[in-house]
Formats: structure tokens, C-alpha cells, sequence
């Protein structure tokens, strides 16, 4: 069986009715949601904008437009040398655990998805339950008896305190398992295991690529995760050397508003422009992969 | 939700026509999700299950860390600052979480609806805020609501008026709301767009060759097509209202006076552990808001399959 023969079913799987229907555009209903438009990127407008103030024109100069000496380059500068660069060490720390908090969870989402999509085994009921059931347990809910157990376990203040939690996405097991069903055609294993190929030969060579819309969107929402993680690693870590940039971000601007601590408001701003930078980046360009992915797990949702 | 989805892998079996054949019944599933479930068990069920064991016991003058059996919950109940906090969070809950849907949904619709122009660039620069960390959110707009150097004090001065303070007490959780929404409005939207897209056509032209308006549309096909979207987005939001933390948690740093160590319950569960050292009473509240948030999660989910059984 051939992977042509499947375009059908996939097709019918992200059919959907045509909006190229032509239709008269509406300019009240553009303009209704412009406002909200507006709303939405207003906020990062003036983070833009205030990036590029120094200290003093952040407090003389109006918020909105651009005001005083354009010090964007000296902010980044001074952002990722201020204390020793500590800034970047942050930043190293973050892309850590975002490489092996969302790339584990993705890959070990992705096997028990697909596990549970195409197998029957004994347990496999109970599995499920427990595994749906803690849909609903946020990971908020959990962070301080986490840290209450690992530090039973002495592995607070180490990376793997923040990386373990990580690991573990019922969400995108669900979206993997609900996805797996119909983009894995149970026909294509049989084919396979007549060959004599192994279960994961399959799975590594043949169910992967037919998973990888499902996968992408997984990959993303276990990066933002990740990436904008703050609670957990704000319990666990007290070694600053540790901390992703969220929690290093709020240090920041604790200190600055200490009595006696140096203010470096323009850091904190900077260093929240230079923060949200790559994952707007990499949300635009994944939009095609995630977009896909998330109407195919609507559509049994 | 597990009804919803057995019987949807019912339907694929039987529409395939393989039924029991669909999947071999041996162990080797087991391979595939044995590494998912031993660290699930780790970091989910061994936390639950040491915080019950917890929150069993007390520190006592006399006699250290004893067994007290739920004398912990009989303190929760009667305790002020954790009705206090609840209430809070039950507030925030009934007024932001329908405001914020409301709107995603109307986005959802007219996004839905090839009425309007560039739609793409809307769907995107709406979606956009949920990449933004709660952290950097909070920061963003706790310096915009400033009175110093954020826009409210520029409005303050340009027009020589005093507005009312957004991080004053009257306002806090009002501008804590307006963090949130702007947060997730677009992710919300998302879901209900996402759902509307799988509507089959053929409905729609049925439905305007009945001579259907808009409106009549809307009500009769999306709305109902919506439904399990908005139940999953109606949990998640309770979810997230319940285990509100990491706003006030930041803004704090900016408005200590309005904003308590027991602001919301899980303020309050982390304040009891890092500033008091309660460990046992600590987990005890997070016991109370899990079981709380799962008790409202399985009744929406109740409610928002019902129709379709």
C-alpha cells in the first residue's frame, strides 16, 4: 500500500466547507475587529517602542511613540551585559529546557498517542482513565507538592527539577492519540507487519511522517509551555545561575522596585522585547504545521 | 470527555468496516507508552499522592510531626483568607471567563463568517498574545497601567485628570482580568475557528437555499457544531481562573499593598509553604482547589455532551 492511496482519506479528514466562497466583505464588521486587533497588538507595540527609551525618557516621554534618544541597540547591549551577562545564561538556560522539557514531551507524547491509537493491550482501559483524568490537573495545581517531593528527593535547585515536569503532556498525548487515528490507517501497520518489519521500524520509518502535522502542533504548545514556564521554576530554583529569563526577567524588576535596589527599568523592558522575540518568531513561521493540526484535533474534540 | 472519545474510535472501527481487527492484542502497545507513563507517574501521580499524605499530617509543640487525620481540612474550612481567596478566584471566574469566550467566540464567527477583509492577518495578530509569557504580560501591563511611566499616567498628565488607579485596590482584579483576556482571547478563538472549519459545506448551502439569513445560521448550525469546543474551552478557563497565580504573583512586585499573600488560593498554598513553612497545611489547600477544579471540570463536561448522546 502506497502512500497515494491515502491522500483521499486525509483530504476528507481536513475537508471543510470553502471560504473562497465569494462573499461581500463587510467594513463594519473589519472595523468591529480592528478594535480588537488593535487590543491585541497594542500592548507589544509599547513594549517596542519603550525598548527604545533610556531610563530617564521612559519617565518623560509619552509611552506611545518613540521619544528621546533612540537607545534600542544600547539597551540590548546593556541587557545582555548587564551582571556579567547574566541575561545570556538565562537565555542558555531557557533554550535548555525548552529543547529537552518540549522535545521529550513531544517524542514521549507522540509514542503513547500513537500507542494507544493503534494498539489494544491489557490495561489499556485504566491507562486511558488515569491519563484523561489528569487533563484536568494543571501543572499549577501540582507545583508545590512537586516541590515538596523533589525536594524530598534533593533534586530542587537542579535542572532536572524544571525538566522532569516537563516531560509530561496529557494534552498533547491527547492530540497525538485523537490525530493518530485516522492519519495512521491500521491497514498500513498490517501491511507492514506481513513484511516482517519490527513495531518501531514502522512506527520510526512509516507512521512519523504521517504524523508530523499532529506532532508540529504538539511541539509548539509544549514550547510556549516551556518557554513561558514561571511558577515552576520560581519554587524550585534559588541558584540565579539556574533560572530561565521569565524568572530572571521578574528578578529584575523586584530589584528595581526594592528601596536601595538600582532601578533598570529600561533592562526589564528590553529584556521582555528580546524574551517574547523568538517565540512570536517561531509562531509564525510553524503556523502552517500548527494550524493543520489543531483542526484535525478539533474535529473529534 | 472519555465517552466522547471511545465512542468516536467506535465510529472509525465500524465505518472502516474492521471492528475488532483494528488493532493487535498484544503487549507490544506497552512499549510505546511505558516511557510516557513512568515519568507520569513521577512528576503527576507520586506529587498527589505525598501531598494526601501530607496534608494527614501536623507540626505540634509537643510530640514534632504528627498523624491528625483531617484536622488539616477542618482548618481549611473554617479558615477567613481561604474563602477570602476562593471567593476571589469564583468572582474573577463568573465575570472574566464569560466576557473573554464571549468575544473569542464573536472573533471565531465573523473570522468564520468570508465577510471580512484580510482575515488571516486578524486570526494571526489575535492568536499572537498567547506566545507572550504570562510573565513578560504581566510586566507589559503592569507598567502600562503605572501611574509613573506607564499610559495611565501619560493620560493622567496630558489631560491633568487623575484616573482611577488600575493597580488601586478597587481595580486590581479588574486589571488582572484584562491581563488574562488578552492573553487567551485569541487561543480561545483559535479553538472555536478551528471547530467551525470542519462543518461540512453542503449544510450551509442547504441552509441558504432554505433561504436561511446569517443569523439564523449561526444559530442553527454553528452554535450547535461549537458546542463540545466551547465545553473544552469553559474547563480550561476554569482551570485557569482556580489556579490563577502567576499575574497577581508578578504585579505583586509593583502594588504590594493591594495585592496579599493569600490573593488567590494558590497564592496562598505557595505563601503558606515558602514564607510560613506549612508544608502540611499548604498541601492541604492544594488538595481542596485539585479536588474543587475537577468536581466543576467533570460537570461542564457533563453538561457540554449531553446534547449529543
Amino acid at each position: 500500500m502506497s502512500i497515494k492511496t491515502l491522500q483521499p482519506q486525509l483530504a476528507r479528514a481536513s475537508r471543510h466547507h470553502g471560504n473562497s466562497r465569494e462573499k461581500r466583505k463587510s467594513v463594519t464588521l473589519t472595523v468591529i475587529m480592528s478594535l480588537l486587533l488593535v487590543y491585541a497588538l497594542l500592548p507589544l507595540f509599547w513594549l517596542l517602542v519603550n525598548s527604545s527609551k533610556t531610563q530617564a525618557s521612559l519617565f518623560s516621554t509619552f509611552g506611545l511613540w518613540f521619544g528621546g534618544k533612540f537607545a534600542l541597540w544600547d539597551n540590548i547591549v546593556q541587557t545582555l551585559t548587564y551582571d556579567n551577562g547574566i541575561f545570556v545564561r538565562w537565555l542558555a538556560n531557557t533554550l535548555l529546557y525548552v529543547v529537552v522539557g518540549a522535545g521529550g514531551a513531544t517524542f514521549l507524547a507522540t509514542l503513547a498517542g500513537y500507542g494507544l491509537a493503534k494498539f489494544t493491550f491489557p490495561g489499556k482501559r485504566a491507562v486511558f482513565a488515569v491519563v484523561l483524568g489528569a487533563v484536568a490537573v494543571p501543572g499549577t495545581a501540582l507545583a508545590v507538592p512537586t516541590f515538596l517531593m523533589f525536594s524530598q528527593l534533593g533534586l530542587t535547585n537542579t535542572i532536572w527539577a524544571i525538566i522532569l515536569p516537563s516531560l509530561i503532556s496529557p494534552f498533547g498525548l491527547y492530540l497525538i492519540w485523537v490525530y493518530a487515528q485516522d492519519a495512521v490507517p491500521t491497514e498500513l501497520l498490517e501491511a507492514a507487519r506481513m513484511d516482517g518489519a519490527g513495531e518501531f521500524r514502522t512506527f520510526f520509518t512509516i507512521s512519523l511522517k504521517l504524523l508530523t502535522p499532529g506532532l508540529a502542533t504538539v511541539l509548539l504548545f509544549t514550547v510556549v509551555a516551556t518557554w513561558n514556564n514561571y511558577f515552576l521554576p520560581l519554587i524550585m530554583l534559588s541558584n540565579p545561575s539556574l533560572y530561565p529569563l521569565t524568572v530572571g526577567l521578574n528578578e529584575w524588576n523586584a530589584q528595581s522596585s526594592t528601596v536601595g535596589g538600582q532601578a533598570i527599568y529600561n533592562l526589564v523592558i528590553t529584556g521582555s522585547f528580546l524574551t517574547i522575540v523568538p517565540i512570536v518568531v517561531s509562531f509564525l513561521f510553524m503556523q502552517r504545521f500548527w494550524q493543520s493540526g489543531l483542526a484535525a484535533g478539533s474535529v473529534k474534540a | 470527555m472519555t465517552t466522547t472519545l471511545s465512542r468516536s474510535a467506535t465510529q472509525v472501527g465500524q465505518a472502516r468496516g474492521i471492528g475488532p481487527r483494528k488493532a493487535r492484542r498484544n503487549w507490544a502497545g506497552w512499549a510505546f507508552v511505558g516511557p510516557f507513563l513512568i515519568v507520569f507517574v513521577l512528576v503527576l501521580i507520586a506529587p498527589v499522592i505525598y501531598s494526601i499524605y501530607l496534608s494527614l499530617f501536623r507540626d505540634q509543640l509537643i510530640g514534632g510531626n504528627a498523624f491528625v487525620g483531617l484536622a488539616n481540612y477542618g482548618q481549611a474550612i473554617t479558615d477567613p483568607r481561604f474563602w477570602e481567596s476562593l471567593g476571589r478566584v469564583v468572582l474573577f471566574l463568573v465575570v472574566q471567563v464569560p466576557i473573554m469566550l464571549g468575544v473569542a467566540l464573536i472573533a471565531a464567527l465573523a473570522i468564520d463568517s468570508a465577510r471580512l477583509h484580510w482575515a488571516p492577518l486578524f486570526r494571526l495578530s489575535i492568536f499572537l498574545p498567547y506566545a507572550v509569557p504570562a510573565v513578560v504580560a504581566s510586566l507589559m501591563w503592569g507598567f502600562i497601567y503605572g501611574t509613573r511611566f506607564g499610559l495611565v499616567g501619560n493620560i493622567d498628565s496630558f489631560f491633568g485628570i487623575q484616573l482611577p488607579a488600575p493597580l488601586g485596590s478597587n481595580l486590581v482584579l479588574a486589571s488582572i482580568g484584562n491581563i488574562v483576556t488578552w492573553e487567551f482571547v485569541g487561543y480561545n478563538m483559535l479553538i472555536f475557528y478551528s471547530a467551525l472549519r470542519v462543518i461540512p459545506g453542503d449544510l450551509y448551502e442547504a441552509a441558504e437555499l432554505d433561504g436561511a439569513n446569517a443569523f439564523r445560521i449561526i444559530r442553527s448550525i454553528k452554535l450547535p457544531a461549537l458546542r463540545s469546543a466551547i465545553a473544552i474551552s469553559v474547563i480550561f478557563s476554569v482551570i485557569g481562573s482556580f489556579q490563577l497565580f502567576n499575574e497577581p504573583n508578578i504585579l505583586q512586585t509593583l502594588s504590594p499593598n493591594t495585592i496579599t499573600t493569600y490573593f488567590t488560593p494558590n497564592m496562598y498554598a505557595y505563601n503558606l509553604s515558602f514564607a510560613g513553612q506549612q508544608f502540611n497545611y499548604s498541601a492541604t489547600i492544594a488538595i481542596i482547589m485539585g479536588i474543587i477544579t475537577m468536581i466543576i471540570a467533570y460537570v461542564v463536561q457533563l453538561s457540554g455532551t449531553r446534547k449529543e448522546d
